[in-house]
């Protein structure tokens, strides 16, 4: 039985149409990612499964029940890490964790050493007892980590988990997710803007564009199915439309221009083709500020798929 | 039997967090005392009009104070539920099986908890200034309950406000337009005989006023302690409809999530 099962979500925000059918499954123990840009509907698609809003059309069951019609067993088995921090700063880490959990009816000796492993384990023992609202962005990260984690759920939803974490936390806490996912036996949904994040942790990943899903495979497929490698040519000046007519004439037909600036081909065998493509440009007088050539990477994948770069805007940096 | 552990967790949790910043609970009794001070004062000689039932207007016009003082820190009991809106605690809890109901009614013990402490405050310095409650011990324990009362009734309205609109700008202007109103149709400052006719029919309808009542009751010679039991129950049904209503209105901020 699958872990996840989502068919068919739609749901409309006044004039946005935040789901637009997005259908998926998470098999028991998978680590699972959506990816996408701002806006995408990611955390939309965790919020219906966590029981937080419902959609307008379609259906999910969390740990085999249903999201609208078993709220509480759904609540009961999954663990929820939201976009934005949802800790109570007025407590303290421990006090926040204690409380977590009694309403997820543990209580005494179980959730007490429940606490202190949770809390060793995400590396913030030291300031257990230390009011929330003096931690660094990183430390309520780790603690939101942990709230999700007590009651031992079966489904870990993280929305945007290493949002906000310097690089090294962030290594750190994928290093941590993929322990847990083993240690834990947990299902783990994520979403994230990261590329890399997602190579890294996820067996298998959706990217979600405008409220649907675009494409989904592990990420090993998703780079395979696109055959060829990525010739990035970067112009001096905009003589864009004849540069892209002199590569269709050397069979290095563009894919996408980036920035109005940068095109993209996709080419047989890069090594080979690219002397071809520079001696083209050259002689059709076209002047050329770098070419670069790369394999298939989660980075082309997205590109290929949602027609926009993946730039740091994307990133809500 | 959940819901009853489920409020004590959360009340605990509010309780623990106000007693954190107890400055609030003194800051906010400024303005109580001088009501108390100021108006005990400038209106001294008004128990001549006659139906206050005491020569002593200070003594008319502390339990009504301690009501008021409720009421009007019950008016801003949803500010503490914007808080936790907008911090996200809420919505943590929203995908927990935590009792929604748990949750608005510790902002409500909350509240009351505030209203409780700052009565007996007023109530040592309205004796410091001579007041003398003739029901004894007894009587201080009505007013506080009087107060605990009034507040829970209108901090369950407070947060449905508060759930329903989810911004400060129009808790401060609901509280605002309510607040003075409600304590003018009530005979909070001066006798029921020396209001207008509309004016008393209208108190008789107010919650502010059965409040005032009760607690005046127990203060001044006389006491119909059948009058006390009924303004009570009827504050006791007030809060148990408006902390329901505001269970309801979680609904209305789940849609908009
Ligand atoms: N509560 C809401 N009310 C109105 N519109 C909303 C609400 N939540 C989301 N939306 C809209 O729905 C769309 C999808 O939003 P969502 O938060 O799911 O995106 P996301 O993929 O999580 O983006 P991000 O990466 O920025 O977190 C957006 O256009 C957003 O403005
Ligand atoms: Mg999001």
């Amino acid at each position: 039985m699958d872990a996840i099962a989502v068919d068919g979500l739609r749901k409309r925000y006044g004039e946005v149409q935040a789901l637009d059918g997005v259908s998926f499954a998470v098999g028991e123990g998978e680590v699972f990612a959506l990816l996408g840009p701002n806006g995408a509907g990611k955390s939309t698609t965790v919020r219906v499964l966590v029981t937080l809003t419902h959609a307008d059309e379609g259906t999910a069951a969390v740990a085999g029940h249903d999201v609208r019609r078993e709220q509480n067993a759904v609540r009961r088995a999954i663990g929820y890490v939201p976009q934005d921090s949802g800790v109570d700063q007025y407590g303290t880490g421990r006090e926040n964790l204690m409380l977590q959990g009694r309403v997820q009816g543990m209580s005494g000796r179980d959730l007490r050493s429940r606490a202190d492993h949770l809390l060793d384990l995400v590396g913030i023992s030291d300031a257990a007892d230390r009011i929330v609202k003096n931690y660094s962005g990183g430390m309520r990260r780790r603690l939101d980590i942990a709230l999700g984690l007590v009651h031992r759920p079966r489904v870990l939803f993280l929305d945007e988990p290493t949002t906000g974490l310097d690089p090294e936390a962030r290594v750190a806490m994928w290093a941590e997710v993929s322990r847990l996912a083993v240690a834990e036996s947990l299902t783990i949904l994520l979403t994230t803007h990261y590329l890399e994040e997602a190579d890294q942790l996820a067996g298998r990943l959706a990217i979600v564009s405008r409220g649907k899903i675009v494409v989904e495979g592990t990420p090993a497929d998703l780079k395979a199915g696109l055959r060829g490698d990525a010739v990035h040519i970067e112009l001096t000046n905009g003589a864009l439309d004849e540069a892209q007519r002199v590569l269709v004439g050397v069979g290095a037909k563009p894919e996408q221009v980036i920035d109005g600036r940068t095109i993209v081909s996709r080419v047989e065998n890069g090594g080979r083709a690219l002397p071809g493509i520079i001696s083209a440009l050259d002689g059709a007088g076209i002047p050329v500020a770098s070419v670069s050539l790369s394999r298939p990477s989660l980075d082309d994948v997205y590109l290929h798929f949602t027609g926009r770069e993946f730039s740091s805007e994307d990133r809500g940096e | 039997m959940t819901l009853l552990r489920h409020t004590w967790f959360m009340t605990t949790r509010q309780a623990r967090n106000l007693m954190r910043e107890p400055i609030w609970i003194v800051l906010l009794l400024v303005q109580p005392m001088v009501w108390l001070v100021l108006y005990g004062q400038l209106f001294r000689n008004v128990t001549r009009l006659g139906g206050f039932g005491t020569s002593s207007y200070i003594t008319f016009l502390a339990p009504a104070i301690v009501v008021m003082n409720a009421f009007f820190g019950a008016t801003w009991s949803g500010m503490s539920m914007i808080a936790d809106l907008d911090h996200k605690v809420i919505e943590r809890f929203l995908a927990t099986p935590a009792s929604r109901f748990a949750i608005v009614l510790s902002q409500i013990v909350r509240s009351a908890l505030t209203a409780a402490i700052q009565a007996l405050i007023i109530l040592l310095v309205s004796l410091a200034l001579g007041v003398r409650v003739h029901t004894g011990v007894l009587g201080w324990l009505v007013i506080i309950i009087a107060a605990i009362l009034v507040n829970s009734a209108f901090a369950g309205v407070s947060q449905a406000i508060a759930l329903l609109t989810r911004r400060e700008a129009t808790m401060i202007a609901v509280a605002n337009f309510i607040g003075l109103p409600l304590l003018f149709l009530s005979t909070t400052m001066i006798a029921r005989s020396q209001m207008p006719g509309w004016m008393q029919t209208a108190a008789r309808f107010n919650p502010v006023d059965w409040g005032v009542r009760a607690a005046r009751e127990v203060v001044l010679p006389g006491t119909s302690w059948g009058t006390v039991a009924l303004y009570l129950a009827l504050l006791l049904a007030l809060s148990a409809v408006t902390a329901a209503w505001a269970t309801t209105t979680f609904r209305s901020y789940q849609r908009s999530l």
